[in-house]
This record gives C-alpha cells, structure tokens and sequence, in this order.
C-alpha cells in the first residue's frame, strides 16, 4: 500500500505532474489565500429553523425536459428552480473521477430533496427559491469579478441568509 | 467553488462548502469545510445512499451554525470502499481524467475564453 492510500488524494500535486506529462507546461497556480473572510451564524440574527438557504453547484445540471441548447461559451451563472424533483435532472459535467463513481444520483451532489425533508422537519426555515449553478473555470479573475458576484446579487435578491455549496 | 464562497462570506452570508478535493479547498481556504474522501463527484454522500446524504448534509448545517472560527473543516466519518486503489490511479496515465471528446471540448473552451476576453466580453 502506498503512502498516498492511508491519507487523502494530493490533486494539486497529481494534476501538476499529470498535465506536465501531457505537454501543457506551466503549472496551473491554485487559488491560495492566507486570510479569511468570515461571517459568524449569529450574524444572521435568526435560528436554523428560520433561515432560507441557498445552494450552489458545479455540477453543470440541466432539465431533462429542456431542449438541448448549445453550451453558452462564456460559461456564465445559471440558475434552475430547487423545487425541481431531482429525477427531472441531470450532470452535463465531464470532470469527476468517472472510473470509481458516477453522476447518476443528483443528491449525491446536489441535496435538494435532503433540504425539502429538513424543511419539512423544520430543521431550516426554507430554501431559495432557485439554486446557482457555477461553472470550474480555469480562470480565477472571472470567477472572482463575473461568476461569484453574480450569485451573490441572486442570494439577495432571493433573501438568502446562509449558504450551502458543493463541489463536483 | 472556494472562491465563490469567500466572496459570499466576505459579504455577509455564511456558508459551507461540501467536497472532495481536500488539499485543494483547504489551499485556497474557505470558512467552514465538509470534506468527504471520495472520488471527485459525490460531496454530499455515495450515490443512492440516502441515509449517509443525509448525514453529510446535517454535519454541513450543524457546521454553519457552530463554527466559531474560519478555516474549520469537518471530516465526514465515511470510507469510500475497503480497497483505497482508486487514489492511486485518479490522474493516471492509465486513467486519463477526461475521455477524448471531453479534452477536446475542454480545449476548445480555453481557446473561446482566450478570444472573448481578448474582445472584452468577460
């Protein structure tokens, strides 16, 4: 067994190794930050049981019912209903380690149905009406100045007072 | 994704963020973290298992609430299997990442980027 088995997997040094092998020379540079920000819960000035949530996703979902449209090239925020049945959608997204796992269980990445329940438990208050979907971009100016401002605008405008985001 | 969720923190709105890429989320830095280790494409729990998804999930929002620090990751209590091979071969000449068709749109992507920001649309 090696090392690597007993703890987790090091992309940032796998992708390195494995895209210089391919050819493509300079190695991407991570995002790194030594600050960060932080908003404590209390803030928020409400229970859990009262709060809206919003969630985000980089799973590149689509409807099953929607025509199939070309991709939009400049890979821009979308957004969906979260009240959608998660049977109703699907992962466009090619990136994941599709040798172990697969796309196929929407809640595997994408817990609207987990949320619906804790609403209904009334563990949280509500969630947003609709949820973002943001793309992997190799680009950390667009994502700072296009992608993450647009999501916030949409969380306000949806009165969103926390937010769960998960990563492909 | 880590980016995104500074931006949200840094403007008001707690959050947290559930994924697999441990080194990566934690190099960037976000305030509150669920990692679960997993193949890239699960966050929130194996597929079809409702029970550990819902599991994932309660640990996110028990995070939100009781983090009193940024930089706090929580490790889901979860083994993706018995047999931990499939770390040695993610990003393996023998598993390239991407099938043909997806590298060849990936390609095509950066070179629509590099032009519409050569253009100024983004």
């Amino acid at each position: 067994m090696s090392e690597e088995t007993v703890s987790h997997v090091r992309y940032i040094d796998k992708t390195r190794a494995y895209y210089q092998a391919e050819g493509y020379g300079k190695s991407y540079e991570w995002a790194h930050f030594e600050d960060i920000p932080f908003t404590p819960f209390a803030s928020v000035g409400r229970a859990l049981s009262q709060c809206r949530v919003g969630v985000v996703t980089t799973s590149e979902i689509a409807r099953r019912d929607a025509e199939a449209g070309s991709d939009d090239p400049r890979r821009l925020v979308y957004s969906l209903p979260t009240d959608l049945p998660v049977d109703q959608l699907y992962s466009k997204k090619a990136s994941y380690d599709r040798y172990a796992t697969s796309l196929d269980d929407v809640d595997s990445y994408l817990p609207l149905t987990h949320l619906h329940s804790f609403i209904a438990e009334g563990r949280i208050g509500a969630v947003a009406p609709r949820f973002q979907v943001i793309y992997s971009e190799y680009s950390q100016r667009k994502t700072l100045t296009v992608d993450a401002p647009e999501i916030l605008k949409q969380m306000r405008e949806d009165r969103v007072d926390v937010a769960v985001l998960a990563a492909v | 994704m880590s980016l995104a969720a500074r931006h949200l923190e840094a403007n008001g709105i707690p959050t947290v963020l559930f994924g697999c890429a441990r080194d990566i989320v934690e190099h960037c830095a976000v305030p509150r973290f669920v990692f679960s280790d997993f193949p890239l494409g699960n966050p929130t729990g194996k597929p079809y298992d409702l029970d550990m998804q819902r599991a994932v999930l309660s640990l996110g929002l028990d995070l939100l609430v009781s983090a009193s620090a940024p930089g706090t990751t929580v490790v889901t209590p979860y083994e993706w299997s018995a047999d931990h091979s499939w770390k040695d071969k993610v990003f393996s000449k023998a598993q390239p990442f991407l099938d043909p068709e997806a590298t060849k749109t990936w390609l095509e992507r950066k070179e629509t980027y590099r032009a519409l920001k050569g253009t100024g649309t983004l």
